[in-house]
């Protein structure tokens, strides 16, 4: 994709383009050709606002007003709600890769490519977005959707193409196709289903959060409202909800970045710990995967053995003030043993490895501390089948062994595959836990765009 | 009456004490939005205040004397550019080493211009504003630099927020490899960016040792370089308060002059150190709001950018 957006340079073979060989030597080229990238990886400026980051990439000389009556025109009209005066650093990811389509979508583009562009979308909102999508492709536009989404493939697209390592393995009609068959081709093995197994049924309340609330602290920020969740021991709840309501802030209080005043707002193992910073619930037995994994869940630069001591409790690896290599490699040797890292070496830097890798090294760094408490977000973000499917099947044999596990994901697939339990957030709120069976996709969507309560007649979006 | 006249004569003072550092900040200011940290603001000032007092005191001309000035500290700039953008120096050490070079490069330049004076030419006479009484004197009393000073900042403001280009700029010091991947050229934005700051040091330096004192003394510019890089930081990237600490520091300035004359016993040293602490310490309080500061830095600050 890179090479058609002319951010990459091919090192053979040619574009044709309208029928024409093209060298697509710049993004810039790209889109006066008509080629329009919603990237995975966002290309949007934090410091700059959504209106500031759409007028970089439009034509000379448009106007403030007149672009910001089109984003909200645009923004409503496919239910991508944005406000133009926000400033995209304050933004979730989410958030943020809703600023990327509607940018594109403003150009009007002939080729439109989409790099995993539902995961932060509801359920409804894919609908709407595939039905636009449709819509754009009978109006004569190309669309290059890219996805690992086989039931959206499967739904959306006239041809697939199966690319596995950089080759082309398949050229397929993905109507004709199953998810398994076109999975098969994907990975080349068949794709290990996930056995949930039994849980442990421990039944203890190993985390609660209690009544909290908290005000935002920056200007888009959610404020909670009165969360209440139970994790028991031996059980995965899920909270599903598209990011930015208040997701960030609900981890915040719980992993410790953020405290309460009122201890009793979370308790882990029946410690009142609201009031204790990170460190001190680590020793309660509480570990956090974030979400981010380079920066937060690492240090880039640090080689895994760095990375392996940095959540570790120190005491195991200090004598006399003075850490033990030794040991601390040791360590790291085991977790990339354990959890399949790869390279398999622990000298290699966090950010040299794949995304995949890194977090099964990061989670498997949390999990070799015999926690009791484990909180998630977004485990699987951004990772390929293989990956995500051996991130969840650590999740669920940690959960068969009596661990309380929350998951924080966009990815409702997911949440219904992995969890016992599902609890939805939307605009600070929570919803009450379900249990997985006596759900549905379409109740969870209603309440992840903030049905149960009274909504502003276009704030819904979906 | 003359007690408003005292007053008027301190605004004066104050606006002119405080225009080197507004030359100064507003030039580092759009250099470091594009993500280049200059820490040779001090070196450049220098350079630019003792070639704008040796053309002006051959030629007889302080305008001409101004602008080789302001040439003289974007060539000092197009070195550091060169340095920290094409070969990829680190912008700390770069920068410390241009002030380091400049304060050389000046006391040489200056060296056969110690103790000469400039002839002061007389003041701006502007029709219609000159009748006004207090408003005239204080417009009067000004030097024309100030003026442009003034009309500067609100142009840096405006091509900042308002501008196409100023857009450009500070997407490039927020994240150059998005700029990159939209078809900026991240390095052409900095090299202009950094010659800019340059220039403007280089203007600063002149107004000191042409209209402010006009003598060249070595080492003139008395810490105001780096005055100018850490108000442009404390400012939180902000051209309003960038303004607003440089009057402040002019003010302080003005008002230990009077202490001084009034003999109340203090230390000259202390006094001549006031306006450094009082402008650090009040943009520190100001600007204590970590979550605006962390929006406004430019997040790629001195993180050199590899096509």
């Amino acid at each position: 994709m890179k090479v058609i957006y002319g951010v990459a340079r091919p090192d053979a073979g040619t574009i044709l383009w309208e029928g024409k060989p093209e060298v697509v030597g710049s993004p810039a080229y790209a889109r006066r050709l008509g080629i329009g990238m919603v990237f995975q990886h966002f290309s949007v400026f934090p410091a700059l606002t959504v209106l500031e980051n759409i007028l970089l990439l439009s034509p000379k000389g448009t106007r403030r007003q007149e672009l910001a009556a089109r984003i909200s025109e645009l923004s409503q009209e496919y239910g991508l709600p944005v406000n133009p005066d926000a400033t995209v650093g304050m933004l979730s990811v989410g958030e943020r890769q809703r600023v990327e389509i509607v940018r594109c979508l403003l150009q009007e583009p002939k080729l439109l490519i989409l790099d995993e562009p539902t995961s932060v979308l509801t359920p409804q909102a894919i609908q709407e977005l595939f039905v636009m999508l449709t819509r754009l492709a009978d109006a004569g536009h190309s669309i290059l959707y890219i996805s690992h989404k086989l039931h959206e493939i499967r739904q959306l697209c006239d041809t697939a193409t199966i690319l596995r390592h950089g080759k082309v393995v398949a050229t397929v009609d993905p109507r004709q196709e199953t998810d398994a068959s076109l999975a098969h081709h994907m990975l080349g093995t068949l794709v290990p289903s996930l056995s949930k197994g039994t849980s442990a049924e421990s039944g203890a309340q190993r985390l609660i959060v209690e009544s909290l609330s908290r005000r935002a602290e920056t200007v888009h920020g959610v404020d909670l409202e009165n969360i209440n969740l139970t994790v028991f021991g031996g059980e995965i709840l899920g909270i599903a909800g598209i990011t930015g309501n208040g997701q960030a802030e609900l981890l915040e209080a719980v992993s410790g970045e953020w405290q309460s005043p009122s201890a009793r707002n979370v308790c882990i193992d029946g410690t009142a710990a609201a009031r204790l910073g990170v460190t001190r619930r680590r020793r309660l037995g509480l570990v956090y995967i974030p979400e981010e994994r380079l920066g937060q869940g690492s240090v880039p630069g640090m080689s895994l053995v760095k990375n392996g001591l940095l959540t570790v409790q120190v005491g195991k690896f200090v004598r006399w003030g003075v850490i033990r290599m030794d040991a601390v490699r040791q360590f790291a040797s085991k977790c990339i043993e354990e959890f399949d890292v790869r390279p398999a070496t622990y000298a290699i830097s966090a950010e040299a490895l794949s995304g995949g890798n890194l977090q099964k090294f990061i989670v498997g760094r949390e999990l070799l501390q015999a926690p009791g408490v484990v909180v998630a977000a977004q485990p699987t973000w951004g990772l390929d089948v293989g990956a995500a499917q051996s991130i969840r099947q650590i999740l669920l044999k940690l959960r068969a062994s009596g661990v309380a596990i929350l998951v924080i994901s966009e990815d409702l697939d997911e949440l219904l595959e992995l969890c016992d339990r599902i609890a939805v957030m939307a605009n600070g709120r929570i919803s009450e836990a379900r249990a997985v069976g006596e759900t549905s996709i379409a109740e969870i969507g209603r309440l992840m765009s903030g049905e149960h309560e009274p909504v502003p007649a276009n704030a819904a979006g979906a | 009456m003359a007690e408003i006249n005292f007053i008027v004569i301190l605004l004066i003072a104050t606006v002119t004490a405080a225009t080197p550092l507004m030359l100064a900040s507003l030039g580092e200011l759009v250099a470091e939005r594009s993500g280049v940290l200059n820490l040779g603001v001090e070196g450049m000032m220098l350079v630019g205040a003792s070639v704008a007092f040796a053309v002006a005191a051959s030629s007889g001309s302080l305008l001409l004397g101004t602008v080789c000035g302001a040439l003289a500290g974007a060539l000092m700039s197009l070195v550091f550019a060169f340095l920290t953008l094409s070969c990829m120096a680190n912008q700390v050490a770069t920068g410390l080493a241009l002030t380091i070079f400049g304060i050389g490069v000046s006391a040489y330049i200056g060296s056969g211009f110690t103790g000469v004076s400039l002839e002061v030419s007389g003041p701006l006479v502007v029709p219609f504003i000159s009748d006004v009484t207090i408003l005239g004197t204080f417009l009067l009393g000004l030097e024309p630099l100030t003026y442009v000073t003034i009309v500067l900042f609100f142009c840096v403001r405006w091509f900042l927020y308002k501008s196409r280009p100023g857009l450009m700029l500070r997407a490039v010091g927020d994240v150059p490899d998005a700029a990159h991947a939209i078809g900026f050229s991240v390095l052409g934005v900095r090299y202009l960016a950094v010659m800019f700051g340059g220039a403007m040091a280089g203007v600063a330096g002149a107004f000191l040792s042409v209209y402010y004192t006009p003598v060249w003394v070595e080492n003139m510019t008395a810490g105001r370089g780096w005055i100018a890089v850490a108000l442009v930081v404390f400012a939180a990237w902000n051209p309003t308060r960038i303004m607003f600490g440089a009057l402040l520091f002019g003010g302080v300035t003005i008002l230990q002059f009077h202490i001084q004359s009034a003999n109340l016993g203090i230390p000259t040293q202390f006094l001549t150190m006031l306006p450094y602490a009082a402008t650090i310490a009040v943009l520190v309080i100001i600007s204590s709001d970590r979550a605006r500061i962390l929006l406004n830095t430019p997040a790629s600050l001195a993180v050199p950018f590899r096509p």
